[in-house]
């Protein structure tokens, strides 16, 4: 199915002119947002792209991706039928939002939810109607609108993602769900999403993004900035499943404050290119970060992703699994950071990434590291590469499985062990299928 | 339907070294053999070549199976996954894990396609309730805990939930042909004397048409105590040296191979040089 843009996005480009109308597009926003989508937008002029140079970028080449293939969006998307979502298939949820192109197209909230304070939808409408408390959720600057150049065209030209705020104490008990929608060559969707849970709150966050069509090349820009308070619970899953056209850059950071606790499960199987900050800091004693990633590529794909976990304070736990599972000649790279202030005594880190090459043109990196200031503290971290094992693939073929059907299931044996993490059924079952239709026919290795 | 495994003349090299030198056997369906021969004889290797693992190279000789019409059908010619399918089984001696996969799981998709062998991938499963029924059946007789079922393939078991398991499989898909290679170790006395009745049982009602056909290898008589052989084999060097009945397998259980090295020197050099070869690579 393909959308066609409106004639004036089509010709609108990410330059003076274009953030000119972009402003123009929103009159309905607080000057202090406007003056902040400046002060981005003159830093993003000045600054130059990061280069192979930085450490980060060094394993992900972007010379070919060319900004003024795309355009900001500037107006209200037409709304269109798009693919069913992956995430919420049968579960009652309590409120949800669906967007096109960086434009919120949909928007519920269960009434009781949004009596008890409750705020959640597309966040390019709440900044009118909430201006004072994203206000000061925006000051907070928990992902660094100077980071890179990126962080820097997402702040001056976000209009996409989604707030979620849950006041203190109010337990929502119904997931909620967002899906990002992109349709049409040279589209875009730059969301800024803004997670805080205040003191004992509880939540489910369900977010996943979609290409209405396999051929469209866009660009997602995104920032994701997740605050869980002291005593609070957040369970949030990110599913990136754009086409494998588009380029996905993202900053992504969590702060947990103390006792707090986090599950955050990351799905990458879409993008041509994706290079993504996920940061976990736990800033209060006693908070507690689970990190789920599985990630599955074909063709060309490139998926690059660095975490981090922060220990700031003591007692705090954070246990991070990332599973990959490779074909054709896609790449991965995962560098991992477990870094422990001196303030984090009797920390309890762990990470780990296991790649399964499915082909020998796939290549994965995968390179772990630690920086500890503390002394007392158990950090420890592994990493595993290996083909799907022939010996495997004979046992259960003398039981009957066809070699193909062998393999899929080895792979999805492989993914069970960091789905056994997720306490969510709907996003094993979807992850589940989505990996499963994934394997192809393996050449005998 | 299949009456007979025909294994005729049967070499098989593993990386390139002669393990099979011209093993000739022939089991009907309703018959018991046991196997036996020391360490490295090439015991494990007959049931993988006859399984077709591909790592077992056949290089000359035929593995058939004979239907009671007398049609031939080319075991060589098909692969593992059509070998179970055409009924042929094997315990292995130590079975390989698969993480994440849970038992239960696996074996469903095992008995949907050695039971309906022209079943095509994602359809016409066994319906959830027959298969846990029948499960739940299999694995009281077994004394095992329906907990298992829930546990990953092998992974992380111990020897004897190992064997067990896959007495289990081969319970669920009723093979026409075993071949259980030292099923019986990684098993306390108990346990042995258990899965001893258990192929006897499952071999007796195995399949509609018939009992199986079992080969089971062993150093011990226990095993063999409810599976009484028809025909004792040895093999030595990679040959079955001398066939017998189940006095042999007495007799070779109690007083160990001296005597068939002693009468099949030859045999006996060629042993020992490909354990010897073994010492050096393990
Ligand atoms: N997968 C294998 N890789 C390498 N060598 C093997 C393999 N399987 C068997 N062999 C070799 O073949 C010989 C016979 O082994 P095997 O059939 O396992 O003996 P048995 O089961 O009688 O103890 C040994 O020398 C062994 O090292
Ligand atoms: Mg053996």
């Amino acid at each position: 199915m393909t959308a066609t843009l409106p004639a004036d996005m089509q010709a609108t480009r990410f330059d003076a002119a274009g953030f000119e109308a972009l402003l123009a597009a929103r009159p309905g926003e607080p000057a202090w947002l406007t003056e902040r989508r400046r002060r981005s937008w003159e830093a993003f002029e000045a600054a130059p792209w990061p280069s192979n140079k930085d450490e980060e970028w060094m394993r992900t080449d972007i010379r070919l991706f060319k900004l003024d293939k795309f355009g900001p969006s500037l107006g209200a998307a037409e709304s269109i039928v798009g693919e069913q979502p992956l995430l919420s298939n049968g579960v009652e949820l309590g409120g949800r939002v669906e967007a096109l192109n960086g434009v919120a197209t949909l928007s519920e909230l269960d009434e009781d939810l949004a009596a008890q304070g409750v705020v959640f939808g597309g966040l390019g409408e709440a900044v009118t109607c909430h201006s004072e408390k994203l206000e000061k959720a925006f000051a907070r600057e928990v992902v660094s609108p100077t980071y890179d150049r990126f962080a820097m065209l997402n702040d001056a030209c976000w209009t996409g993602g989604v707030v979620l705020h849950v006041p203190k104490g109010v337990r929502i008990e119904k997931p909620l769900h967002a899906i990002a929608r992109m349709a049409g060559a040279g589209a875009s969707d730059f969301g800024k999403t803004i997670i805080v849970l205040e003191e004992g709150a509880e939540a489910t966050l369900l977010m996943e993004t979609a290409s209405t069509d396999a051929e469209s090349a866009g660009l997602h820009n995104g920032t994701i900035e997740i605050v869980v308070g002291r005593n609070a619970k957040l369970r949030y899953v990110n599913l990136q499943n754009w086409n494998n056209r588009t380029w996905h850059f993202a900053h992504q950071k969590a702060v947990v404050g103390r006792e707090g606790q986090l599950q955050w499960t990351i799905g990458a199987l879409g993008a041509r290119l994706a290079k993504v900050n996920q940061r976990v800091a736990l800033t209060g004693a006693d908070a507690e970060a689970q990190v789920n990633g599985a990630m599955f590529t074909q063709g060309k794909q490139h998926l690059c992703y660095n975490t981090h976990q922060h220990h700031e304070a003591p007692y705090c736990r954070s246990d991070l699994l990332y599973k990959n599972a490779l074909q054709d000649h896609s790449r991965t790279v995962w560098r991992g950071m477990i870094q422990v202030d001196e303030a984090g005594q009797r920390t309890d880190a762990y990470q780990r990434n296991d790649n399964l090459m499915l082909a020998a043109t796939a290549r994965a990196d995968s390179i772990p590291g630690l920086e500890i200031e503390a002394d007392d503290v158990r950090c420890t971290h592994g990493s595993t590469s290996g083909r799907v094992d022939d010996t495997m693939i004979f046992y259960a073929m003398s039981r009957g499985y066809t070699r193909q059907e062998a393999v899929r299931m080895i792979v999805a044996g492989f993914f069970q062990q960091v789905f056994d993490r997720i306490t969510i059924d709907s996003v094993r079952e979807a992850l589940g299928e989505a990996i499963g239709q994934r394997v192809q026919d393996l050449p005998n290795q | 339907m299949s009456k007979t495994l025909r294994i005729k003349n049967l070499h098989v090299c593993v990386e390139g070294k002669p393990i099979l030198n011209g093993v000739n056997l022939t089991i009907n369906r309703g018959e018991t053999h046991a196997l036996m021969g020391p360490n490295g004889s090439g015991k494990s290797t007959l049931g993988n070549a006859v399984m077709g693992h591909p790592s077992y190279e056949v290089t000359d000789g035929t593995i058939e199976l004979v239907d009671a019409d007398g049609t031939v059908t080319n075991v060589l010619e098909m692969d593992a996954s059509e070998r179970a399918r055409a009924g042929l089984f094997m315990a292995f001696q130590r079975p390989m894990a698969i993480p994440g996969v849970k038992l239960a799981d696996f074996m469903r998709h095992a008995t949907s396609n050695v039971r309906n062998p022209d079943r095509k991938e994602g359809e016409g499963l066994i319906p959830m309730r027959e298969f846990r029924k029948e499960l739940k059946d299999k694995m009281g007789h077994l004394r095992m805990d329906l907990d298992f079922a829930r546990r990953y393939v092998n992974d992380g078991f111990s020897g004897g939930e190992m064997k067990r398991a896959e007495i289990l499989q081969m319970a669920m898909l009723k093979p026409k042909f075993a071949i259980l290679d030292e099923t019986d170790s990684g098993l306390d006395v108990d346990a042995v004397k258990l899965a001893s009745e258990s192929i006897a049982e499952i071999s007796a009602d195995a399949a509609a048409d018939g009992a199986m056909g079992v080969l089971i290898i062993t150093h011990h008589d226990k095993l063999l105590e409810r599976n009484t052989p028809d025909f004792t084999h040895v093999i030595l060097g990679g040959r079955i040296v001398e066939t017998g009945g189940v006095e042999l397998a007495k007799e070779l259980h109690n007083d160990g191979y001296d005597r068939i090295r002693a009468a099949y020197p030859e045999a006996a050099k060629l042993n020992s040089e490909m354990a010897e070869e073994d010492a050096v690579t393990v």
